[in-house]
């Protein structure tokens, strides 16, 4: 169990929120088993073969009070050592080292400040990290129990979530706010490296170039699938979300512009536009503001790609 | 009242008949057959809720699929929440107990809108229809877990409308069945019987119906929300119409987390009834108690944040969430300790509905003690949306309004049906679903404090071991809920005839016949100065 294993901290949070766990936890075993235990000797002492006629007593003031007063006075000290386990996660140094979390159904990506993009969070040991979280759909949450924090991603808004990794090692970063189909999936790996390691895996432009592109439908099909494109819309004809990929180059389609209908053709352009401002032409059946622009997301250079493949569904 | 002088008083309400056949119960407005329907409608529904449990619980058993896939996975855990939720634990002791048992037990003949009491039925048996609807047709299940988080509510493409507005119609029953509670507790209290003598069943229930009443309104204004910007596209919640998600999140709680004590409030109330008539003595610090309920009706409206403390709500709410959370735990804590001081020096009769009640106590405890670490911020967020916080309200929903449910059933059953069942088997019961109860859920906290994400379809190889000990207690405990199931059934028609008061309690309800005529009482009750309904 991580509460009680780590003698080293995985992060400079562990110990705040490990103090008021320990806390509450023993407290609780105390008047749970101290309260079991005395109904277990009244039932046993005050049994009806033992004691056949009930002392009648109505209550005592006295006691109402001192057990009113007591459990007040230990609710307060928990929740002082709750609150003083989560103060300092709310205020990030100036100095953090930023990494940008893209979160979308089904995965998260990581995003660098120097243009890197990768699907495993790279971190430096001893340093202040502060993940920037946004959501391109719905309600994530990022969650590194190692490291004792959570910070749920919601669409349309800025939240972040910050730490000093503080021991080398591979660690678990889930997805804690239910998000559809692929949810249990919607997991990855935190890599704490030492800073001089670090520093040379993201200066190194190399590995950014990682995927090699063998043609650009395989290349448009990969930028799909990380974007999470797939997610709302199918390629085999089936209604999700949004209108399904097939058969849609040069194919004509009903769409509602504001409230006019009309017949478009699927073209370059038209494709383009759905991406970047998704809400102007809304597909006949479908429903208005389901999908945010894509804006940020995707270059130019990939929506070609992306063009190239869907002509071939 | 001009039909009262032909009602005869010596036939018992489940031999009355005033129409032909079933038109006997759907049509009837004694609350007592009320209170039943409601019963059976309840049990049919607990199974299908069961076998949803069921059936999450085996696919939970190894990592990866093993009877269903993920899209299934995702609507059985929404589906047996909305049904255990909405339709079981809110409306649940006081539809069923507090129906049969609230005019009885302060001296009245039905409750003040027996009408309004049988339209509430109707309306929570079309609620259930329309979610039961969304679930048979249209393109998909609802897999949007119970609590339909926006803005996932508007991107799902499953059946939600139905299952939204099916919540939004039970919301109606629980108001009514509140306002219905409310005017009789006020206006029909036995002569004599002043506030502070009535029994603390009545009592709960009286704290309960305001929350009933005050707070599903929200819910219901929300859900009605999500269908306006389902199907106009109005944006509320969603983000990309210029919705707020966490303004959902907020309404939510603000009925949903009230809604707790709905479902707790009565369970405690029945507890406080048990525990005196099995220790033949006066319960322990009256006033306390009572205060103790109003006091816990009242704060938990103010702590619906604590749901949210990873949403990024503002620092000030956090810790003003926080503090408020720790103050609701005081007045549960003051009950626990007045319902053990209550045993001191009783004459303890172990039967059936005493086990209950103590079992009742140790699992509230653990479920009570447990949200002291969700109420604490930083433990809070290490632990929010995992395995840990499904322990923790299985323990107080499942466990504290179960267990007390049961343990109602059994001490009330002889007056309902007039017969008694076999405690032998009753008690078997009560072992094998309480071990299978523990093994159930107490893995749970394990798998949340080690880290384990909640509403998971499949899982890291690290958390398999506590996995497959609550599969195994799944099957336990559904075990002894056969068995309990089984006798009470089979009691009910065949059991020996129960006597008025086999217990020897100190309620009204013990002072009419078993089972009671229809207007339960020939002659209604006068309290004197020196009566009570704990007076040993």
């Amino acid at each position: 169990m991580y509460i009680l294993a780590n003698t080293t901290h995985a992060s400079n949070m562990v110990e705040g929120v490990d103090k008021a766990f320990l806390l509450i936890l023993g407290v609780s075993f105390i008047f749970l088993i101290g309260l079991t235990i005395t109904m277990l000797v009244f039932i046993y002492k005050y049994n009806k073969e033992k004691n056949p006629r009930a002392t009648q007593i109505k209550g005592s003031n006295t006691l109402e009070i001192i057990w009113t007063v007591i459990p007040t006075i230990l609710v307060l000290v928990m929740f002082y050592y709750g609150w003083a386990g989560w103060k300092p996660m709310t205020k990030p140094p100036k100095d953090s080292f930023n990494i940008t979390v893209n979160s979308r159904m089904w995965n998260f990506t990581f995003e660098y400040e120097n243009g890197k993009k990768t699907d495993t969070l790279f971190i430096p040991k001893d340093k202040a990290v502060k993940l920037n979280l946004r959501s391109m759909d719905v309600i994530h949450s990022v969650y590194i129990p190692a490291f004792r924090v959570k910070q749920d991603v919601v669409p349309g808004a800025e939240k972040f979530l910050w730490f000093i990794p503080q021991k080398e090692g591979i660690y678990e970063l889930f997805c804690t706010e239910y998000c559809g189909l692929n949810h249990s999936y919607m997991y990855n790996w935190v890599k704490v490296m030492p800073e001089e390691d670090f520093n040379k895996w993201y200066v190194d432009t190399t590995q950014k170039a990682m995927a090699v592109v063998d043609s650009p439908t395989a290349a448009g099909k990969r930028i799909m699938t990380n974007i999470g494109c797939f997610a709302c819309h199918s390629i085999d004809g089936s209604k999700l979300v949004g209108p399904s990929f097939k058969g849609i180059y040069g194919g004509q389609r009903t769409v509602k512009t504001g409230s006019d209908e009309r017949q478009v053709v699927a073209d370059d352009e038209y494709i383009h536009r759905s991406i970047f401002d998704p809400n102007a032409d809304i597909v006949d059946g479908f429903n208005k503001g389901l999908m945010l622009p894509y804006t940020t997301q995707l270059t130019e250079d990939d929506v070609k790609l992306i063009i190239e493949y869907m002509k071939t569904l | 009242m001009q039909t009262a002088t032909q009602i005869p008083t010596d036939v018992s309400f489940l031999e009355y008949r005033k129409y032909k056949g079933i038109f006997n119960w759907i049509l009837s407005t004694d609350h007592k057959r009320i209170g039943l329907m409601y019963l059976y409608s309840m049990m049919t529904l607990f199974f299908v809720g069961v076998a949803l449990g069921l059936a999450m619980k085996l696919e939970l058993i190894a990592p990866g699929k093993t009877i269903m896939d993920a899209q299934d996975y995702n609507a059985v855990f929404t589906v047996h929440g909305v049904i255990m939720i909405f339709m079981i634990v809110i409306p649940g002791l006081p539809a069923v107990f507090g129906n049969f048992l609230l005019p009885i037990m302060i001296g009245a003949k039905d409750v003040a809108f027996p009408k309004l009491n049988l339209l509430s039925w109707y309306i929570y048996i079309l609620g259930a229809l329309l979610v039961i609807a969304s679930v048979l047709f249209g393109n998909g299940t609802p897999d949007t877990g119970w609590t339909f988080y926006a803005p996932y509510s508007f991107k799902s493409g499953t059946n939600l409308l139905p299952a939204i507005f099916g919540a939004f119609v039970l919301g109606f029953s629980s108001i009514l069945t509140g306002l219905n509670f409310i005017v009789t507790i006020h206006r029909m209290r036995a002569p004599g019987m002043t506030w502070l003598k009535m029994p603390l069943f009545p009592w709960s229930l009286y704290g309960t119906a305001w929350i009933q009443l005050l707070a599903t309104p929200v819910v219901g204004i929300t859900l009605l929300l999500i269908i306006l910007e389902r199907v106009f596209g109005i944006g509320v919640f969603d983000p990309a119409l210029g919705g707020d998600p966490i303004l959902y999140q907020h309404l939510f709680w603000i009925y949903s987390h009230p809604a707790v004590y709905v479902m707790i409030l009565p369970a405690m109330g029945a507890i406080s009834e048990i525990i005196p008539t099995f220790t033949q003595k006066h319960i322990f610090g009256y006033k306390a108690i009572i205060g103790s309920t109003l006091a816990i009706a009242f704060v938990g409206y103010f702590v619906w944040g604590h749901h949210m403390f990873t949403s990024g709500m503002s620092g000030t709410a956090q810790y003003t969430f926080s503090i408020l959370t720790f103050l609701v735990a005081i007045p549960s804590a003051i009950k626990v300790f007045n319902w053990i001081s209550t045993m001191y020096k009783g004459s303890i009769s172990l039967q059936t509905p005493f086990y209950w009640a103590a079992s009742f106590i140790f699992i509230f405890m653990i479920g009570g003690l447990s949200g002291l670490v969700l109420g604490a911020l930083a433990t809070d967020i290490y632990v929010h949306d995992t395995a840990f916080v499904v322990a923790h309200f299985h323990f107080i929903v499942f466990g504290g309004v179960g267990f007390s449910f049961f343990g109602a059933i059994h001490y009330w059953f002889p007056k309902i049906w007039g017969r008694m069942y076999d405690t032998k088997w009753a008690n078997t019961g009560w072992l094998v679903f309480s071990i299978g109860f523990l093994a159930l859920y107490s893995p749970m906290f394990y798998l949340g404090m080690q880290g384990m994400p909640r509403r998971y379809y499949d899982y890291l190889e690290e958390f398999h071991a506590a996995n497959i000990l609550s599969t195994l207690g799944s099957w336990v405990m559904t075990f002894g809920l056969v068995i309990i199931v089984i006798n009470l059934v089979r009691s009910a028609k065949h059991g020996p005839k129960a006597e008025m008061n086999p217990w020897n309690g100190k309620t009204l309800e013990w002072t009419v016949p078993s089972p009671p005529p229809v207007e339960n009482f020939e002659e209604i009750p006068v309290y004197g100065e020196k009566d009570g309904p704990y007076e040993y």
